[in-house]
This record gives C-alpha cells, sequence and structure tokens, in this order.
C-alpha cells in the first residue's frame, strides 16, 4: 500500500501530476479551488502535467524545518508552460550542480511507513 | 475632490532589542513622540490605524495606555505590508473627510526570533491522512518546495529577468555590502557595522545565495504618523506647515493572478501595479525621486524592485546597480537607512519606519545621512501573500 504526499501527485499508471485548468480561460492551479483566480469561473478540467521540464529558479536550503535534512535544493520547474514548485533531488545540492536552465524530470521516491504500514511517496525533479 | 492628507508628526523608536521594553511601551513610545512632533494630542486624533503582527495586541491595547478616547481603531494584519496598511488606513479616513486628524501604529518585538521563515516543522502523524486542499499527507515545507522566506526570496532574485546569469551571489552580495555600509550613518540601525564583500559572502549561508547578512534582521521597534488633513493643515501655524510632509500617492496592491503565482509568489507583479498607480497618483515619475526606501526583506529583493519601482529600464537593474546608482552619492539613493538588512525588520513597523526615513530626509534633518536638497521620495513594502504599499511624499513647497 502507498498513498501520494498530496492529492495532485498520482502514481499509477506512471506517476504524474495533475492540475486543475479552469474551463473558461485555461488558467492551471494544483489543489481545490472554489473559482478560478484569473476570470472567475468556477468549471476546472484535470490537466496532465509533462513529467519534465526546465528549472527556471532555485535556491539550497540550509536552515529548515525540523526533521527536514538540509542542505536541500528546491526551485521551481517549468513544465511545458506550467510551473511547479518542487525539491531538486538525484543530485548534490550545489550551486555548481544546480542551475537555471537545467533540464529535469518527475521522480518520486518513497518517505515513510505510517503505523499501519502504508508507505507516503513523494515528488521531485532530477536531471534527466 | 478628495481631501490632500500630509503628514504632521512622525516618529521611528530606535531598531534593535529594547529588553526593558514590552510592545506597548514601544508603541507607546513611538505614538506620543509622533503626537509632540504634530503638536497634537490623542484628544485630536479621530482615527487609529494599528499593526502588530507577531505580537497580538491591538490598538485598543494602546490606546489603554496612552487615552481612550472612543475612536474607531483599524487593527490591520497585512504580514510585513501591516504598517504600511495601517497608514493607509488612517490616509483613508481623511482622505474621505471622515477625520481631520489620524494616528497610524506599527509596532513589533522580534529579537531572539530566530530567521524570517515559515519554517514549520512537523511532528509526522501516526497514520497518513489527505488534509486540505492539495490533500497532503505531511507538512510540505521542505519536502514539496521552502516556505522560508530567505528562500522564497532567492529564487525570485534568481528568476530575475528571465533568470540572467548575472544575477549571482556576488551580485546580492554586492547589495548587501551596500545596505551595511549606509547602515553605519544611522544611529537608529539595529546593526551599524559595515561588513566587506567577503564578510558577506563568508556568512553562514541560510538559503543559497542568501547568506545570514543579506537577510533582514530581526529585533525590536515601533513608529508611528499623524497625518491631517490639506484644510486643517492650513489652519495651523507657518512653521508646522514648512515641516509637514505631503502624502502624494498612497497605494496598496495585492496580487493579481498570472501564471505560475501560487507556486512562487509574484511580488514584481504586485510592486509594478501599485508604484504605476502611485506615479499616477501623484502626478510625477521615478525620475523625480529624490531618494526610495524599498523592502529589501533579503539582498535579492532589492534587486527586482529597482526594476519593478520603474528605478532602472526594464530589464536593466544589474548594470543599473553595477553603475553605483543606488549608493547614497549615486543618482538614485536607495535604502540609505541600511535598509531592513542593518536597519532592521520589527515587521509592523516597517511600513511606516520606511515613511519616516524618507520623511526625515525631506524635512532636511536626517543628520550625517541626510541626502541633500531632497523633494521627493519613495518608501516601498511588500507583504508575502501579497501585498504591495507604496507611498510617495514630497516636501512643503513653503
Ligand atoms: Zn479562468
Amino acid at each position: 500500500m502507498s498513498i501520494p504526499i498530496v492529492d495532485y501527485l498520482v502514481l499509477e499508471p506512471q506517476p504524474h501530476l495533475v492540475a486543475q485548468e479552469c474551463t473558461a480561460c485555461k488558467a492551471k492551479v494544483f489543489g481545490r479551488h472554489n473559482a478560478c483566480p484569473a476570470c472567475f469561473n468556477e468549471g476546472f478540467d484535470e490537466y496532465v502535467v509533462p513529467t519534465t521540464g526546465v528549472l527556471k529558479t532555485f535556491t539550497i536550503v540550509q536552515f529548515a524545518a525540523k526533521g527536514i535534512p538540509v542542505p536541500y535544493a528546491t526551485g521551481i520547474v517549468n513544465c511545458g508552460g506550467m510551473d511547479v514548485a518542487a525539491n531538486i533531488t538525484g543530485v548534490d545540492p550545489s550551486p555548481e550542480v544546480i542551475t537555471r536552465g537545467l533540464e529535469v524530470q518527475l521522480t518520486t521516491f518513497p518517505l515513510g511507513k505510517d503505523a499501519s504500514g502504508v508507505e507516503a511517496i513523494g515528488f521531485g525533479f532530477e536531471p534527466v | 475632490m478628495s481631501e490632500n492628507v500630509w503628514i504632521l508628526g512622525i516618529h521611528m523608536t530606535p531598531f534593535g532589542k529594547h529588553a526593558d521594553k514590552d510592545v506597548l511601551d514601544l508603541a507607546s513610545e513611538a505614538a506620543l513622540a509622533a503626537m509632540k512632533d504634530a503638536n497634537v494630542t490623542m484628544k485630536d486624533i479621530q482615527i487609529l490605524g494599528y499593526g502588530n503582527l507577531m505580537g497580538g495586541t491591538q490598538g485598543q491595547s494602546l490606546q489603554k495606555q496612552i487615552g481612550q478616547t472612543g475612536i474607531p481603531v483599524f487593527n490591520v494584519s497585512n504580514a510585513c505590508a501591516t504598517g504600511a496598511t495601517a497608514l493607509r488606513a488612517a490616509i483613508m479616513a481623511i482622505k474621505a473627510g471622515e477625520a481631520d486628524y489620524g494616528l497610524a501604529v506599527g509596532v513589533e518585538k522580534l529579537s531572539g526570533a530566530g530567521l524570517l521563515t515559515g519554517n514549520t516543522a512537523g511532528a509526522l502523524p501516526e497514520n497518513w491522512t489527505p488534509k486540505g486542499r492539495q490533500g497532503a499527507i505531511m507538512p510540505l515545507d521542505g519536502r514539496i518546495g521552502t516556505t522560508g522566506m530567505a528562500g522564497l526570496f532567492a529564487q525570485i532574485g534568481l528568476a530575475y529577468n528571465d533568470s540572467d546569469p548575472r544575477a549571482d551571489f556576488e551580485l546580492f552580495a554586492r547589495i548587501a555590502e551596500k545596505s551595511h555600509s549606509h547602515s553605519t550613518l544611522n544611529p537608529n540601525a539595529a546593526y551599524q557595522n559595515k561588513m566587506t564583500l567577503e564578510q558577506i559572502m563568508n556568512d553562514p549561508m541560510i538559503s543559497y545565495p542568501h547568506t545570514r547578512s543579506m537577510c533582514s534582521a530581526n529585533c525590536d521597534g515601533a513608529a508611528a504618523a499623524v497625518l491631517v488633513s490639506e484644510t486643517k493643515l492650513r489652519t495651523l501655524p507657518l512653521e508646522q506647515q514648512r515641516r509637514a510632509v505631503k502624502v502624494s500617492a498612497s497605494i496598496i496592491a495585492t496580487d493579481p493572478w498570472t501564471d505560475g503565482n501560487q507556486e512562487l509568489a509574484d511580488v514584481n507583479t504586485v510592486t509594478r501595479n501599485a508604484s504605476r498607480d502611485a506615479y499616477e497618483q501623484a502626478g510625477i515619475g521615478p525620475e523625480d525621486l529624490d531618494l526610495v526606501e524599498l523592502h529589501d526583506c533579503f539582498a535579492a529583493a532589492e534587486l527586482v524592485h529597482y526594476d519593478n519601482l520603474g528605478l532602472c529600464a526594464p530589464g536593466n537593474a544589474i548594470d543599473f546597480f553595477n553603475t553605483g546608482a543606488t549608493w547614497r552619492d549615486g543618482k538614485m539613493p536607495v535604502n540609505v537607512s541600511g535598509g531592513l538588512q542593518s536597519k532592521g525588520h520589527p515587521i509592523a513597523a516597517t511600513g511606516i519606519a520606511n515613511v519616516w526615513e524618507v520623511a526625515t530626509h525631506l524635512r532636511g534633518e536626517a543628520g550625517p545621512r541626510q541626502i541633500e536638497g531632497a523633494k521627493v521620495g519613495l518608501a516601498h513594502v511588500i507583504g508575502l501573500g501579497s501585498t504591495a504599499g507604496v507611498h510617495i511624499l514630497e516636501k512643503s513647497g513653503l
């Protein structure tokens, strides 16, 4: 048994992210919304976000919340026109490695099991 | 035609550690000094705008210390734009003709509060249960992005001008070098020591490319302003009219929808909109400004706001900074107070403290850090969420 860290991460058949796309103006957002922040329309369709993208900007966090290993890299990945906030994983979190314009792809990894043995699955982006 | 509004009295307490004073001591000190500066008492004040983001006090708590007169209070909470919003509330009441005198107060006690970050640590739950609008099963900070302010503004800075590679660690450190250099002339700054580029870059890294000395300094402080309608001002002694500072524009704007702004805060568009409206309201342009206090909560933020406030040609903030324009002897002095990185950032006080700094220069009362002949200035703040506050101030022509 496994469960995604957020409901916009869909694990099957292949891991991917699903955004809410306004049926009127096509604005895309993650998570439940009552109406479109761009045009106020109340209808959304599901939008499958491309699993590859380009790192637009980043930071390497040295001081973080308890339980979060540091340093870690995080940034904004532009996936086919949609910006996605995510950690950059699978590489040394250093400014020599992580640069703007880096081509990356979605990846998932286990984050631990709860008391009933269900595995939490997180996501990040790693260099292609 | 709505009323013009002027600052009649204004005060900022020294920023730093005030171990022997509580929030209400600091708020009272600023409010009483601003009223003394304006030659008014609580009896004259008809509206109070009050902000104390982290301390939980209300304007009513302040009134119980300095005068319970029954006037309306607007308690505001707008992140780092709280002080500017309190000011705006008092200004709106005067503009609307509902008051001749208003008081705005911002206060915070943050010494020892650590870094300005979200960093909401979370013990993991026993069972994974999706919660909230994203169905999160655990705290997301650090697992999907960061809510730490140093990291958010790092990303904003590194994204400058389509992720211009020249917007780098050393450039941001040189901006912090300017701030720390300016602070040496400000006796009210929490940190008044000069720092070399090397010291700044070798300071502990908080969130690349922001080291500790490139982050706003948590501290204690308060600021307060007495506002007056132009009609009332013209009945006051000439000397008071001469020292009064005109509020030529007072704008609060929130972040409009832009692609991706729910993934990374877009502080650019909101600041651009606020400054555009402010210049239009004041009938002046950025070329008319003699000094600017902008919201340099982190070094990278200062760079993007050169552009957002129209201080340079679009996309040209890096070259603009490299010409030395924003140093105190440059053509567009920015943050001659030392800015939030060295003057300090007692959150709710900041939006009035920036106005105090500009007003003090326009009055010619800034002492050794005076920008000579300053006639027009701009004060800007950003509150994440997001809000931009822009106030344009002009010296009296009398
Ligand atoms: Zn829409």
